[in-house]
C-alpha cells in the first residue's frame, strides 16, 4: 500500500470532499493563499479557489460562529484553528451555539460543522498554545470529538465528520504532521472511518494500554520495549473517537487482560481517561486485577523549557513503570 | 436615555408605505396587538408560576420587530436574543407553541426544551432565540453567509440590544461582515438600558451607537422614533434594499422603549426616584403615554380612514381570546418526559443512522 504523510492524508481528504459536496468549504486564518500555517490545506486554495478556501482574519469567534450560522442553513464548513488552543476564544459560539443549537431548537436544526486543528504539547509554544482540550469538547452533548493518531485514521476520519451531521470537533496534532503512514489509494475507492470504533493498534495478553492521539504512539513504543526487555505483551487500543466512544471494544480488552495503563496527553484531573477509568471500574470491576493506572501530563500549565516540556508529556518510560507497577 | 423623539417627517408617504394596502396595514397593527396581548397573558401566567426561569418582555418595542419582519422576502432570515418572542410572532408562529414552549410543555416550539429565550422555526425563516448577550451576533452573520454562498438574493436581520454592542462577537462580526460584503442588516434595538446600566453607563459613543459601523467601512441609520411602524419600514427597507442589490452590511440603531423591566423579575425598574431604582414610574408613563407604537398606529390608521376604533377593539378582544386559547392549550398538554431529555442531542443519534448507532454519544448508567 502506498505511503502518505498525516498532512497529505488531511489534504486529500478535503481535497476529496470539496469535489463530492458542494456545501463543503475550509475556511480559517491562512488557509487559503498562505497555503496552510502547517501546510495542511497546501494547494487547495489554488485548486478550488477563493468560495471553497476561505481565509479569515484572525477572528475566531467571528469566523466560527459565522460557520455554526451557515451551517445552519446547510452549508458544510470545516473551520481550521490555527491551534486548538485558540478555542478560548470562541467557546461561547462552540459550546452555546454549535453545540446546542440542535437541543434548544428541539431539534429543527442542524449543525454539520467540522473545527478542526492541532491540539498538542510537546512543539514548546508555551502553555498558551498547548492545550488539549479533548476532555473539555466531549463535556458537552451535542458536540463529537475526534483524534487520529496515525495518516489512515486521519484521513478516513476526516472524511467522516464532514459528511456526519452534528459537530465534530478534530484534534490534530503538529507532531504527526509530517509522519508517515499506509493510506489506501483514492482510486481502489471512497476510504471512510466511522466514528466511535476504537483500533487495536497492537495485540498483546497481559496488559491493556489504552490511548488516543499521539499517546498512542507512545503507548506502542512502550509496549515494544516492554516485549524486548520484559517479555510484557501489550493490547494496544487507539480509541480514535472520544465521543462517540467505542466502550465494548475498551470493556473487551479489558477482560482479556485485566491490567490496564491509560495513557492520556490531557491533564488528569477530568481528563479523557479519568472518564474511561470510571466506565471501566463501572463495568469491568470484576475482570480487574489490578487498580486502573495512567499516565497523563504532569499537572501543570504546559512548561516551556523545551527537555522539561518532553518529560510533562506522557513518556514511553512513564508508561513502562505504571506497568510494571501492576505486574 | 433613548434617544426617542417625534418624526419631523410623514412616514406613511414614503414609497415603501404608500405600497401598503388597507388590509395589509391592518394586518400590522393585528401583529402588534398579537404580540401585545401574548405577552400580558404571558406574565400573568408567570406570576400564577406556570412558568420557570426569565421572561424578557418586548411590550413597548413591537413595532420594530412587526415593521422589520414586513419587509421579509422568500430568502430574509430573521435571528435575534433572548427578547424574541416578538419576532417570533411576527414571523407567524402560532400562540400556542410559543405559550407551550414557555410553559416548558413538550407541544412548544422547541418541546419544552428550550425556553422563553429560545423559540426557533426555520421553516419561517426565524433562527431564535439566543440567551448569550451578542452571542446571535456571528450567526447572523453566517445566514448572510450562507445566502451569499448559495448565490441567493436575500438577507439576515439580526437583531440585538443596545447592551450586546459591546461585545467582542459582534466587533468581530462587523468586520467580517465590511471585509467580505454580506447581506447582514444589524438592527439595533436600543430601549435605553442594557438591564439595569443605562446606555450613558455602558457605552462609550460619538452620537449615537449605530455609529461605530463606520470604523468598518458600513453604512449605518437610526431610527429616532421606533415607535412608528412607517417609520421603521422607511428605514429598514433601505437596508434591505441595499442588501439585496449591492450584497452590502447595514447597522440600523431604532430608538424604542421597554415598559417591563429588564425581566419581569427586574425589582429596581419602575422605582419613584432613581435613588431607588434605574428609571422611575415618571419616565414609563412618559413612553407609555407619548411612544405607544400601538397607540400611534391606531391613531394614524384611523386618520387614515384604514380603520375605526371599534375595528381595534375587535382585533384586540381577538388576540385576547386567542392568548386565552393558547394558555389553555399550554396548560392542557404533557410536559417532555424523561427520556426526552436524550433526543435532539444528536442528529445522527435521533435518525437512527450508521453513525448514530455506532459508539457511545451518552454516559448515564
Amino acid at each position: 500500500m502506498r505511503t502518505i504523510t498525516y498532512r497529505q492524508a488531511l489534504n486529500e481528504a478535503f481535497d476529496e470532499e470539496i469535489q463530492r459536496d458542494p456545501n463543503v468549504f475550509l475556511i480559517g486564518e491562512e488557509v487559503a493563499e498562505y497555503d496552510g500555517a502547517y501546510k495542511v490545506t497546501q494547494g487547495l486554495w489554488k485548486k478550488h479557489g477563493d468560495k471553497r478556501v476561505v481565509d479569515s482574519p484572525i477572528s475566531e469567534s467571528g469566523f466560527i460562529g459565522m460557520a455554526v450560522g451557515a451551517s445552519m442553513l446547510g452549508l458544510r464548513p470545516v473551520c481550521e484553528l490555527m491551534f486548538w488552543s485558540f478555542y478560548t476564544v470562541a467557546w461561547d459560539q462552540i459550546a452555546n451555539n454549535a453545540g446546542m443549537v440542535r437541543y434548544m431548537s428541539g431539534g429543527l436544526i442542524n449543525c454539520p460543522i467540522v473545527i478542526r486543528g492541532p491540539a498538542n504539547g510537546g512543539t514548546n509554544v508555551g502553555a498558551t498554545h498547548s492545550h488539549t482540550p479533548e476532555n473539555i469538547m466531549a463535556t458537552i452533548p451535542g458536540l463529537k470529538v475526534v483524534c487520529p493518531a496515525t495518516a489512515r485514521d486521519a484521513k478516513g476520519l476526516m472524511k467522516t465528520a464532514i459528511r456526519d451531521n452534528d459537530p465534530v470537533m478534530f484534534m490534530e496534532n503538529t507532531m504527526l504532521y509530517g509522519l508517515e503512514g499506509e493510506v489506501p489509494d483514492p482510486a481502489d475507492g471512497d476510504f471512510t472511518i466511522p466514528l466511535g470504533v476504537a483500533d487495536l493498534k497492537r495485540e498483546g495478553v497481559d496488559v491493556s494500554l489504552i490511548a488516543h492521539g499521539r499517546s498512542v504512539l507512545i503507548a506502542l513504543e512502550a509496549a515494544e520495549i516492554l516485549s524486548a526487555e520484559h517479555g510484557i505483551e501489550c493490547d494496544v487500543l487507539d480509541l480514535r473517537s472520544i465521543r462517540p466512544l467505542d466502550e465494548e471494544a475498551i470493556l473487551e480488552t479489558v477482560a482479556k487482560t485485566s491490567r490496564v495503563v491509560l495513557v492520556d496527553e490531557n491533564k488528569p484531573f477530568c481528563g479523557v481517561s479519568a472518564q474511561i477509568a470510571a466506565l471501566i471500574q463501572e463495568k469491568a470491576f470484576d475482570d480487574l486485577d489490578a487498580p486502573v493506572q495512567r499516565v497523563c501530563s504532569i499537572d501543570a500549565p504546559a512548561i516551556y523549557s523545551p527537555p522539561v516540556e518532553k518529560e510533562q508529556l506522557p513518556t514511553a518510560r512513564r508508561v513502562i513503570d505504571k506497568v510494571l507497577s501492576i505486574i | 436615555m433613548p434617544v426617542l423623539a417625534e418624526s419631523t417627517t410623514d412616514f406613511s408617504k414614503t414609497e415603501i408605505n404608500a405600497a401598503l394596502t388597507a388590509e395589509q396595514k391592518r394586518h400590522l397593527l393585528r401583529d402588534m396587538i398579537r404580540i401585545r396581548e401574548f405577552e400580558t397573558g404571558a406574565f400573568e401566567q408567570y406570576q400564577k408560576k406556570k412558568m420557570g426561569g426569565f421572561l424578557h418582555l418586548y411590550i413597548g418595542q413591537e413595532a420594530v420587530a412587526v415593521g422589520s419582519v414586513s419587509l421579509m422576502g422568500d430568502n430574509d432570515h430573521v435571528i435575534t436574543a433572548y427578547r424574541d418572542h416578538g419576532h417570533a410572532l411576527a414571523v407567524g408562529m402560532g400562540m400556542d407553541e410559543c405559550m407551550a414552549e414557555l410553559f416548558g410543555k413538550r407541544t412548544g416550539c422547541s418541546k419544552g426544551k428550550g425556553g422563553s429565550m429560545h423559540f426557533f422555526a426555520p421553516d419561517k425563516n426565524y433562527w431564535g432565540g439566543h440567551g448569550i448577550v451578542g452571542g446571535q451576533t456571528p450567526l447572523g452573520l453566517g445566514l448572510a453567509f450562507g445566502l451569499k454562498y448559495k448565490g441567493l438574493k436575500g438577507c439576515s436581520m439580526c437583531f440585538l440590544g443596545d447592551g450586546a454592542v459591546n461585545q467582542g462577537a459582534y466587533h468581530e462580526s462587523l468586520n467580517l461582515a465590511g471585509l467580505w460584503d454580506l447581506p447582514v442588516i444589524y438592527v439595533i434595538e436600543n430601549n435605553g438600558y442594557s438591564m439595569g446600566t443605562s446606555q450613558k453607563r455602558s457605552s462609550a459613543f460619538n452620537t449615537c451607537l449605530a455609529e461605530r459601523a463606520a470604523g468598518y467601512g458600513i453604512i449605518w441609520d437610526v431610527v429616532r422614533n421606533g415607535s412608528d411602524l412607517y417609520e421603521v419600514r422607511e428605514v429598514v427597507g433601505r437596508a434591505v434594499e441595499r442588501a439585496h442589490a449591492e450584497s452590502r452590511p447595514t447597522v440600523l440603531e431604532i430608538a424604542t422603549y421597554r415598559y417591563e423591566g429588564h425581566s419581569v423579575a427586574d425589582a429596581k425598574h419602575n422605582k419613584q426616584t432613581l435613588q431607588e431604582g434605574y428609571r422611575t414610574k415618571d419616565e414609563i408613563e412618559h413612553y407609555r403615554k407619548n411612544f405607544d407604537p400601538i397607540g400611534n398606529f391606531s391613531e394614524k390608521l384611523i386618520q387614515e380612514g384604514v380603520t375605526t376604533e371599534d375595528e381595534i377593539k375587535e382585533i384586540r378582544k381577538a388576540a385576547v381570546a386567542e392568548t386565552r386559547a393558547s394558555v389553555t392549550f399550554a396548560d392542557q398538554s404533557a410536559f417532555p418526559t424523561a427520556e426526552d431529555l436524550l433526543t435532539d442531542v444528536y442528529s445522527e443519534v435521533d435518525h437512527n443512522t450508521l453513525a448514530g448507532r455506532t459508539g457511545r454519544h451518552f454516559f448515564n448508567d
